[in-house]
């Protein structure tokens, strides 16, 4: 039997269509295959061949393919494999061929990497919401690094995504670990049991490190961005982490961190944690902290959460830190040293040390009355996020350039106030290559200046971030700095110390 | 859809360069992006972008306007005189290349071939009066895209011209040109001294008799398939013809051979064309029109169906947009210039060639033309990337025109407005040169690009078409 294709006008040379030809002469079934521009002569050379009948209305200018076999279903499908060689031809240019170019559009970058599910999105906030919203139209879920995204904007990208089974982690979402890979500004941990979903950026550096730094380890580290659970969010990202961590079989304990949420969003928050079917631990940072019921637990601290969140996946119950228990070091401040003054890089820790010592004043305030009116100028108990808009316009992000934070501290050494100065020093990827030789000279020189200064501070780090987590401790150390695990123990070391001056 | 976990991850990477090491250090893919803002920054296109990419209602409409255009079969249906041909074409209009324009603002050669039609029509008896004539406002200046027809250069068209027709069978419209008059002093370039006048009037007179008799022996000359053989032969049918325009000459001798003509007009008529090698680009330009037309109209769409310039704007259409033109100012064109002659002589980018471009031929087909690449670099790799850039930002590749030094892939085909500006590769158009200054003629040739503003525009009005249907 044999049949045929006509596809009118429809040009090919006669070389490709001759191994087109071949091509389909070998396939299983197939007598006889041949694949020729409809001229009268090509036309008697089929019917010689017994490749078709008699007349064919067909004209010079079609291509026809034709086929002799054994079964229709075989030549149907020489006749299909003609047809997707024809409509798909190789793009790979004659002669290898320059690489192809970077992408230049989410789009592109897609062509490139179709299995792609992720875009991470770090332009300037002006271009961001919009970049978002081409990834989520590309069917991909979206990490938004950037700030300076409208809350509107954010909403409407969130709802947006949530429609279409999307996540979008931001914006001013500064870190997350999926699937073991870090992604923006991240410590490198081993996997593990713990889920984590949070809306602060250090806060998940934190417990993400702490869970490792004893022993635990990190399944799914899904950031939402600081105004996730604001009002005009609801928290949509914080409640689809959460249930995605709900199902994932790798995470066995779930750790929500935030700042405390609006009342209704903590309540749809704690609902679903409810829900879960996992035991949940949550911080909402700086917080009065529910009592606990079910498998859902609250804790004082991010280091509180690490810990509990460690001992719950390791099938233990979680035990209460004696954070009031710092021991004071011996250290002898002279008349008139009383205050602390905390130079931070991590928002968040900033704000823990707000809720901690409780009477300090910030420009980042857990009690919106400690608010400084100058940020510049510091009195009795201050902390400040050096990562606050006013001090990073224009200049890079305090864990990047320590120069800002440098010239504070020795600002803040030459009061003759001031005893304790609080800093914390943030390692993993993006931050800065080498923290502690940058911090040591200017540590040096506010020793000169003041050589009854002293120094507290955590490292929020892992021995396997590229910074060295025991690298930068010594070095630290050496320097004379009061090192603490957590920043929590760092403030309440801080606070031990001038206790009783 | 793309889950995120459960799935290798594989990123996107937009932006800090550094977020891909660590990505790709832990075992994730990670595909870095070169990315600037689009539109040149304009927060506005760039928003207006955003809800377009990835939209389903303007996918679907890309579709339909894609498939319709590479179902479009151009067949040349004959010449006709254009008073009679062109549809709405007026007793005292001319029609120009490129966006609508009025006579204040034209550029020289486009003055110089409208006094020249003036002459040629008749409607006046010197140069002087023909130009007074056309600065009062008795005569109507009219794109000729607002007509189905295209015109190199200038595109000056009036009345009296032979044009071809071209006829698309899938969907049934109609495109026309004017026939090439050759090299040198000609109209297309802004001449109008005596000798170009009487060349129009023997084309009128003679030419187009002669090959409307040869034409009658000559059935259905399907188009499409010509071009697909001369792209095959070196020609890109834009900036390069020869192998067309001798293949067209192959099926036209015998014809006119046997025709009733006299055997010298015959050998006048053979003579002329054998002696222009761009003779084919009217037609493949006719051709270009035909398809692009029948993908014109699809509500919603992004696909450009006109890129034309008039030497002082460059003007785009989108399929879903209607009759609304898209402009900006066209550049000068930096290409390589005859000896005497500079980028100072230069008029802006002029005339309806561009159509082939949109239609995937011309500098979107650089990788057939070997032989023209001294325009883009020199090397034969420059135009496959050419060639491959243009994939970027087109919807489809047409397997009508296979592309030998690309393994006979198609030729990049329906140019998408949203990928331009989202990647900021600009459609890449290889062109002649005109002299600034009327009747001087070509004086280079060279590659542009269609200005990024003209594409920024109608994506910023396509978005507000679509909100308005929401």
């Amino acid at each position: 039997m044999y049949t045929h294709r006509l596809l009118p006008n429809l040009y090919r040379d006669s070389v490709s269509l001759m191994q087109l030809s071949a091509s389909l002469g070998r396939l299983p079934g197939v007598e006889q295959a041949a694949a020729v521009m409809a001229t009268p002569a090509n036309l008697d050379l089929l019917r010689a061949a017994g490749l078709m009948g008699a007349a064919l209305a067909a004209s010079p200018n079609d291509l026809l393919v034709a086929v002799r076999g054994k079964s229709s279903a075989s030549l149907e499908a020489a006749l299909a494999a003609a047809l997707a060689a024809l409509d798909k031809p190789p793009e790979r240019p004659a002669g290898g061929g320059a690489a192809a170019p970077p992408p230049r559009s989410l789009q592109m970058g897609l062509a490139q990497a179709p299995r792609a599910n992720l875009a991470l999105i770090s332009v300037p906030g002006e271009y961001a919401a919009a970049e978002a919203l081409k990834a989520l139209r590309l069917g991909l879920n979206v990490m938004l690094f950037s700030d300076n995204v409208s809350l509107s904007d954010e909403s409407s990208l969130k709802k947006y995504a949530r429609e279409r089974g999307l996540l979008v982690m931001g914006p001013d979402c500064g870190t997350a670990i999926v699937d073991g890979v870090p992604l923006g500004f991240a410590n490198a941990v081993r996997r593990g049991a713990i889920g984590v979903v949070g809306a602060s950026g250090t806060g998940m550096q934190q417990v993400t490190s702490l869970v490792h730094r004893r022993g635990g380890g990190i399944s799914q580290a899904i950031g939402t961005g600081g105004r996730d659970l604001h009002r005009e969010v609801g928290g949509i990202t914080m409640l689809q982490g959460l249930e995605r961590l709900a199902r994932d079989p790798d995470t066995r304990v779930i750790v929500l961190i935030s700042k405390p949420p609006a009342p209704e969003v903590a309540k749809a928050v704690l609902g679903a944690a409810r829900r879960a079917g996992k035991p949940v631990v949550v911080n909402f940072v700086g917080a009065a902290h529910g009592a606990a019921e079910g498998k859902l637990c609250f804790a004082r601290t991010l280091e509180e959460a690490a810990a509990a969140a460690v001992a719950l996946s390791k099938g233990r119950k979680p035990g209460r830190a004696a954070l009031g228990a710092a021991k004071r070091p011996a250290i002898k401040f002279k008349a008139g040293q009383r205050y602390i003054r905390g130079l931070y890089s991590g928002g968040t820790f900033c704000y823990e040390a707000c809720a901690l010592l409780g009477d300090a004043w910030s420009n980042a305030p857990v009690d919106a009355s400690r608010k400084m009116k100058d940020v510049w100028k510091s009195r009795e108990h201050t902390v400040i996020d050096l990562g606050d808009d006013v001090f990073t316009r224009g200049r890079p992000h305090p864990m990047i350039d320590h120069r800002l934070r440098n010239e504070r501290l020795l600002a803040e050494a030459a009061d003759p106030e001031v005893a304790v100065i609080l800093f914390d020093v943030v390692l993993g990827y993006g931050a800065h290559p080498d923290p502690a030789a940058e911090m040591l000279p200017a540590l040096a020189a506010a020793k000169r200046k003041n050589r009854s200064i002293a120094f507290v501070a955590s490292v929020c780090g892992t021995d396997e971030d590229p910074q060295g987590l025991e690298r930068q401790e010594s070095a630290l150390r050496a320097a004379g700095v009061l090192l603490a695990e957590s920043n929590a123990r760092a403030v309440m070391l801080a606070s031990a110390l001038i206790k009783n001056i | 859809m793309n889950s995120l976990f459960g799935q290798p991850l594989s990123v996107l990477n937009v932006g800090l360069a550094s977020f891909a090491d660590a990505i790709e250090k832990h075992g994730g893919a990670a595909t870095r992006l070169d990315w600037a803002p689009p539109a040149a920054g304009e927060r506005k296109a760039c928003d207006a972008l955003a809800a377009l990419v990835g939209h389903p209602g303007v996918d679907a409409a890309n579709a339909q306007a894609v498939e319709r255009y590479l179902a479009a079969q151009p067949k040349l249906a004959g010449i006709g005189a254009a008073r009679e041909a062109v549809p709405g074409l007026g007793e005292r209009m001319i029609l120009h290349a490129g966006p609508p324009i009025e006579w204040q603002r034209m550029c020289g050669p486009m003055r110089g071939a409208i006094v020249g039609a003036i002459l040629y029509e008749g409607w006046a008896d010197d140069a002087a009066r023909a130009q007074a004539m056309a600065e009062s406002g008795d005569i109507v200046f009219e794109p000729c895209h607002h007509h189905a027809a295209v015109g190199p250069m200038a595109g000056i068209l009036s009345p009296s011209m032979p044009v071809w027709m071209v006829e698309n069978a899938t969907q049934g419209n109609r495109a026309f040109s004017t026939l090439n008059e050759g090299l040198g002093k000609v109209l297309r370039f802004g001449a109008n001294s005596p000798e170009v006048i009487a060349r129009l009037r023997w084309m009128e007179k003679t030419l187009a008799p002669t090959l409307r008799s040869g034409l009658e022996n000559l059935k259905d000359l399907e188009l499409k398939p010509l071009m697909a053989q001369a792209l095959h032969m070196g020609d890109e049918v834009h900036n390069r013809n020869a192998a067309a325009s001798s293949l067209l000459i192959k099926r036209l001798v015998p014809a006119l051979l046997k025709s009733a003509a006299p055997p010298a007009d015959v050998a006048a008529a053979i003579e002329f064309i054998a002696g222009n090698d761009h003779f084919f680009l009217n037609i493949s330009m006719a051709a270009c029109k035909s398809m692009l037309d029948a993908a014109h109209g699809v509500a919603g769409s992004s696909m450009v169906s006109v890129m034309a310039r008039n030497g002082v704007e460059f003007g785009i259409r989108l399929s879903g947009l209607g009759e609304r033109w898209f402009t900006a100012p066209a550049p000068v064109v930096d290409g390589l210039y005859f000896p005497n002659y500079s980028m100072k002589d230069a008029a802006p980018d002029l005339g309806d060639s561009a159509i082939t471009e949109t239609a995937g031929v011309g500098g979107f087909a650089m990788a057939a033309a070997p032989a023209i690449v001294k325009f883009v670099g020199g090397a034969a790799q420059d135009a496959l990337a050419n060639t491959l850039a243009m994939t970027h930002i087109t919807l489809r590749r047409n397997g009508a025109f296979t592309l030998p030094a690309l393994d006979f892939a198609g030729t990049p085909a329906g140019i998408d407005a949203r990928r331009v500006v989202d990647t900021g590769i600009l459609p890449v158009i290889n062109t002649g040169i005109a002299h600034k200054e009327p009747g001087v003629g070509q004086i280079g040739a060279g590659v542009t690009r269609a200005p990024l503003a003209c594409f920024t525009k109608a994506i910023v009005a396509l978005e507000a078409s679509w909100r308005k249907t929401a």
